[in-house]
């Protein structure tokens, strides 16, 4: 049965891998701009070896965690702050209502105008752009939170702090952990970007745009691989457990 | 002295369509370790009263007295059990749930954990002490409300329908755990239900409520001997009692 389980992970990319060989090799893009499977994992191991792309992959996994980390502090707090207060929910609602639909990357100039090239800029701009996501969700689990859990819970003798920890936070923790998850996403499309628009050195966006000048087509797609599987870790080994661990195992929330 | 005195309580709600009464004079009285029925149609006002006894709405007239003290609020000298299965805390597994309210109060884990379990046990359910409320049916999970409502010890118990939502089979269940559970802890009980069948079953005494504004109909005390036999005769000339007072007024309407 474990075999059939592989096969069947495996089966969509062995067909794109497929297809991308074929065309690969027909000669409708010159070599050069389309290069085989083999030639990339070549220049993926090469990079590899000689550390130039886990460099790369740590300079952006460490803006990411810097950016993102900023934005779930402060997102959460914010969010659950506004879904308390009445007050605080008609001072921020309207802003981030206004400011979340707006693409990130409209305001990276403006960000490095303000705070610079460098990482200074590019990570405030991940935390900002990746706050929203995080916000409205918060805000919106804490809304969710059922009155009866609080009615009961006050019943019982709940102070408020007390309300406030073992019964909203909880709560509203399946809408908290969506809106991390979103916001993650978030920051990682974010930060590619800004890498691209040479902000900082280092980085995977900016190795793959800096590959366009010598139409090294084989660097850009190492490192869209390793995009791609650090977000996949990140989506498996973190939020899929904190999922499991949580609200899926409250029932809460089906895996 | 009565435990509980209910005195002249009014409460008016404020709709777009103007004032509409709520509870209208309402006045009954309970002693220590007695079961009382409020049954009514819906819209009686009888989940208004109880919302008013347990803290959670004030009266615009007349007051509520518990051991001789006014109700200003929700306390720890009142148990809580809603209609609504959502009432326990997913997050919490039953045994966690049932020993909520003596955290609260500050009871060291170990102790709690050791009071939480018995009630469980008063309700049956000790084998699921571990499992969370989504594994559990719905009559388990009330079962689980009626031992957290009691594990930190109220002098009264206050039931909003708990078993309405149940199927028929299951309810007749619960009302006998509950009647054993009655007949073992002795609580003061105020239960409110919509079903004559189930207040005969369990009540030392039936208030009847009717709507517009919702007021005391009749109050009937139940002279069966308890285990009761929903099929005996008297049984039956009791929940006919109980219907006639209910639908006289409806007639009336």
């Amino acid at each position: 049965m474990r075999w059939r389980a592989v096969a069947r992970t495996a089966f969509p990319f062995v067909v794109v891998g497929g297809l991308w060989e074929i065309v690969a090799r027909s000669g409708i893009f010159p070599r050069r701009l389309f290069p085989s499977l083999e030639e990339v994992a070549d220049t993926f191991l090469r990079l590899t070896a000689a550390g130039v792309l886990p460099y790369h992959a740590l300079e952006t996994v460490i803006r990411l965690v810097a950016g993102f980390g900023m934005a779930a502090v402060v997102g959460v707090a914010l969010g659950i702050i506004m879904g308390r207060s009445r007050r605080a929910e008609d001072i921020f609602l309207p802003l981030v209502s206004i400011g979340a639909p707006i693409p990130g990357l409209a305001y990276a100039p403006l960000f490095l105008l303000w705070f610079g090239l460098g990482n200074v800029g590019a990570v405030i701009l991940v935390g900002f752009v990746s706050a929203f996501p995080i916000i409205l969700n918060s805000w919106t689990g804490v809304k969710a939170v059922k009155e009866i859990w609080i009615r009961a819970a006050q019943a019982m003798g709940a102070n408020d702090r007390r309300l406030f920890r073992q019964v909203i936070l909880p709560g509203a923790l399946p809408y908290i952990l969506t809106g991390l998850r979103l916001g993650l996403a978030q920051a990682w499309r974010i930060l590619v970007g800004v890498e691209m628009l040479a902000a900082v050195p280092w980085g995977l966006g900016w190795m793959i745009f800096g590959a366009r000048e010598f139409l090294n087509t084989d660097v850009m797609l190492a490192g869209i691989v390793v995009i791609g599987a650090i977000g996949l870790a990140l989506e498996k080994l973190v939020f899929q457990r904190l999922e499991q661990f949580t609200v899926v195992r409250w029932g809460m929330m089906t895996s | 002295m009565h435990q509980i005195e209910v005195r002249d309580v009014t409460l008016v709600y404020d709709t777009p369509a103007g004032r509409v009464p709520g509870v209208q004079d309402v006045s009954f009285s309970l002693e220590a370790s007695e079961f009382l029925c409020i049954v009514g149609r819906s819209g009686c006002g009888k989940t208004t009263l109880l919302n008013i006894l347990a803290g959670f709405l004030a009266p615009a007239a007349g007051e509520i007295r518990i051991g001789g003290k006014v109700v200003t609020g929700h306390g720890l000298d009142r148990g809580i059990v809603f209609q609504d299965f959502a009432q326990l805390f997913p997050w919490r597994t039953a045994l966690e749930n049932v020993a909520f309210g003596l955290e609260m109060k500050g009871v060291p884990k170990a102790e709690r954990e050791g009071i939480a379990l018995k009630q469980l046990q008063l309700v049956k359910l000790e084998k699921f002490a571990q499992s969370y409320p989504h594994h559990l049916s719905g009559g388990m999970q009330q079962r689980v409300a009626i031992a957290r409502a009691l594990a930190y010890n109220p002098a009264v118990l206050l039931m909003d329908e708990p078993f309405a939502a149940l199927d028929a089979l299951t309810r007749e269940e619960m009302q006998r755990i509950l009647a054993d559970v009655w007949r073992e802890t002795r609580k003061t009980v105020i239960y409110v239900t919509h079903n004559v069948a189930e207040a005969v079953f369990l009540a030392d005494r039936v208030v009847v409520m009717t709507p517009h504004p919702g007021t005391v109909k009749a109050q009937v005390p139940i002279r069966l001997p308890r285990p009761r036999d929903p099929l005996s005769i008297e049984f039956l000339e009791y929940q006919k009692e109980l219907l006639r007072h209910l639908t006289e007024q409806a007639a009336e309407a």
